[in-house]
């Protein structure tokens, strides 16, 4: 059944009409706010959506209902009737025994799944005797240097039993490798562990700068993990095709839309090219998306994103599988959108953007913490952020029916225009050869510099009001308790890797590393050569080494 | 007189450049002159780049919590180049407690998440005063 055509309904009264009738005396008593209004993303917004904006929408072929291609209402038939979404909080800092205490306290408040945070020298594949790792081991997450500290991490929780995040990119084969190690000594039975590993390289060249091989054969890595996935750990998803930082970067809705979708596209061709049968890996495909201030914006953007996949991988790619077409997704709360100042207003910005996320549809979901423009948060206010989804989920009552903004004029609109800005970004990238080529010359970071830019313009200008911040300031303000994380986890870790490296057989670290060079010199899959080595107890840093030989280190041009 | 000279830099092994970027331009829209280091600099690096700049001010972009090692280790680089007149500023997430360990050491200036882009501009002009152009 479709929605009926305006245009042809005689008695819909056109806006024209009202605007003439109705609303130019009511201007005329009393003006606007302002002259024009614009989203978060400087997006104009017309004061009223009527049928007349979504006159050329048709149920079938651009909602659907929920379960049904396009998936625009959802990818369940029964929305979050059947299930809730996986409330999935990003935690880890310190050493893996801090963090094995904190997820075990999350598991214990509810969590149903975890999400490790590593720190910069596990994400940057450095070992914490790097001086490039000074200061920053046990900082920002979790330190992992060896298959002994994933081991610890893990220590009474059965990997078969729960679904686990691991938000790595550069070095994911290795701590992927790491998981699976202790998968196997638990004997989980990797066919059915399940989690998701971010792995998502594009986005670290265009917005969160964690890389360290040049895109090519990085690209190759995350080809090597589909296919090895697609064998041998067929629930895992593989990877997770992030907005998240290139919003955070300062990208709009819509940059973020079209980036992320079109990285998606970029890791199909390229797992087509090295020769997967596309209806074998792209089901494993997710997604990540961030949950800006932008209310309405944002529910479009995630109803937009699972029509533009569904669309393209059964138009564009001629995918067969249904599973191939629906778009599965995380969402966390904007990181970007807290503030030091008033630190608890931060509670309610993440209520709202977290509701967005569940009236978007959310797969899962990350609420932010009060705290986070000062700190890693504390123990309460992690637990804080979870009853903030708990709330939403249990009270608020929208879970009870399936896509309830589904047909709003302002909505499916707003649906339309950022779809056409999607395409519009598309063809761009595709002229320019693709998004490896795109990120190479640099395009989609001058973009989001460009719209960081203007962001910031329009706060210092006072167009946008952040409570708080350039409104509302309160001079006064009381400090909060945060989480100081001292240089005893790094400490630790060092004393850790030193005995690793004393117990370990160094000349079975040597073999297998001189395997992993080997294979990434051919063409062998490198996940069963770091699974050697991460057995052998070779560090990150040794990993990432033997690959540095073979494939260099990117740099990036500096510029602003 | 020329140009009040600015180096912004990211030390440490963090990538998120956003506010990096973000207030280099602000301080070249305000006339100042920027040289933007790029990622993953270390203090030696930033240092040797503030003495072949001559630079007035070094801006320091940090959020993952390495200040307190980044910091210290830079002023001293400083401090051994002759180059103590130079303003240090750091911008980014920098607990209350460090605030006053940071400002002992020597640097001028503490900017959390939300400052405002003219509040560090007026901050520089206020401490900078412009010099002749070196002949």
């Amino acid at each position: 059944m479709g929605m009926k055509s305006p245009t042809t309904d005689t008695e819909q009264p056109a806006k024209a009409a009202w605007e003439r009738d109705v609303l130019e005396p009511a201007l005329a008593k009393s003006p606007e706010r302002s002259v024009s209004f614009t989203t978060i993303s400087g997006r104009p917004i017309e004061r009223l959506y009527t049928p007349q904006d979504v006159a050329d929408l048709k149920y079938d072929e651009d909602l659907g209902d929920p379960g049904v291609y396009p998936y625009t209402r959802g990818i369940h038939p029964t929305g979050y009737r059947g299930k809730l979404w996986t409330m999935r909080q990003f935690a880890g800092f310190g050493t893996p025994e801090e963090t094995n205490e904190r997820y075990k306290q999350l598991l214990a408040a509810g969590g149903t799944g975890l999400s490790v945070a590593f720190d910069l020298p596990t994400l940057m594949g450095r070992d914490p005797d790097h001086p490039l790792s000074l200061g920053e081991t046990g900082k920002c997450g979790v330190n992992v240097t060896t298959l002994a500290d994933m081991e610890r991490l893990f220590e009474g929780i059965s990997l078969a039993d729960i679904t686990t995040s691991m938000t790595i990119n550069s070095p994911a084969p290795m701590i992927f490798a790491m998981y699976l190690v202790v998968a196997e000594q638990q004997g989980a039975d990797w066919k059915k562990l399940s989690g998701t590993i971010q792995n998502d390289i594009l986005k670290e060249f265009i917005a969160q700068k964690e890389y360290i091989f040049p895109p090519r054969p990085s690209m190759r890595l995350i080809t090597d993990v589909f296919a090895f996935c697609a064998k041998e750990v067929p629930r895992w998803n593989t990877i997770s095709v992030s907005g998240y930082h290139i919003r955070e970067a300062g990208a709009t809705a819509v940059q973020e839309l079209a980036f992320t979708l079109r990285d998606g596209i970029e890791y199909v061709q390229w797992g087509i090219d090295a020769g997967l049968e596309i209806d074998d890996f792209v089901p494993r495909l997710s997604f990540f998306f961030n949950a800006h201030s932008d209310f309405f914006e944002e529910i479009a953007k995630y109803r937009a994103a699972r029509k533009i996949w569904g669309r393209v991988m059964r138009e564009r790619f001629g995918a067969k599988h249904e599973r191939s077409w629906k778009l599965r997704f995380h969402t966390q709360t904007a990181g970007v959108s807290l503030t030091a100042q008033q630190p608890y207003n931060n509670v309610v910005r993440t209520a709202l953007q977290a509701l967005s996320a569940v009236l978007g549809g959310t797969n899962s979901l990350h609420t932010n913490s009060l705290d986070e423009a000062l700190s890693l948060p504390t123990a309460e206010a992690a637990t804080l952020a979870l009853r903030t989804q708990q709330v939403i989920a249990h009270e608020s009552g929208v879970t009870n029916i399936v896509d309830p903004l589904g047909g709003s004029y302002f909505i499916e609109r707003l649906i339309f225009d950022m779809e056409e800005g999607a395409y519009r970004y598309f063809d761009t990238i595709d002229k320019m050869g693709g998004m490896v080529v795109a990120v190479e010359q640099g395009y989609p970071q001058r973009e989001i510099a460009e719209s960081a830019y203007r962001f910031q313009q329009s706060v210092e200008k006072k167009e946008k009001l952040i409570v708080g911040v350039n409104a509302y300031v309160d001079e006064n303000e009381a400090t909060i308790p945060i989480l100081y994380i001292d240089d005893n986890a790094a400490e630790k870790q060092l004393a850790r890797l030193e005995e690793v490296r004393r117990r370990r057989d160094a000349a079975k670290v040597t073999a297998t590393l001189d395997t992993l060079r080997a294979t990434a010199r051919g063409t062998g899959n490198t996940m069963v050569a770091l699974l050697d080595c991460v057995r052998a107890y070779a560090t990150i840093g040794e990993m990432c080494d033997a690959l540095r030989e073979v494939w260099g280190e990117y740099e990036e041009v500096p510029s602003i | 007189m020329r140009k009040t000279r600015v180096i912004i830099a990211k030390p440490g092994l963090d990538g998120h450049d956003r506010g990096a970027k973000v207030i280099a331009r602000a301080l070249r829209d305000a006339g100042m002159e920027v040289i933007y280091t790029g990622l993953r600099q270390t203090p030696e690096q930033i240092a040797a780049a503030a003495l072949q700049e001559d630079a007035d001010v070094v801006g320091l972009s940090i959020l993952s919590g390495a200040h307190m090692h980044i910091c210290p280790r830079l002023m001293e680089l400083l401090r051994a180049k002759g180059l103590e007149h130079i303003e240090v500023l750091v911008g980014g997430i920098i607990p209350d407690v460090d605030a006053p360990k940071l400002k002992a050491m020597g640097i001028s200036g503490i900017f959390l998440p939300g400052s405002p882009m003219q509040e560090i501009i007026d901050f520089i002009n206020e401490r900078v005063r412009p010099r002749a152009e070196a002949v």
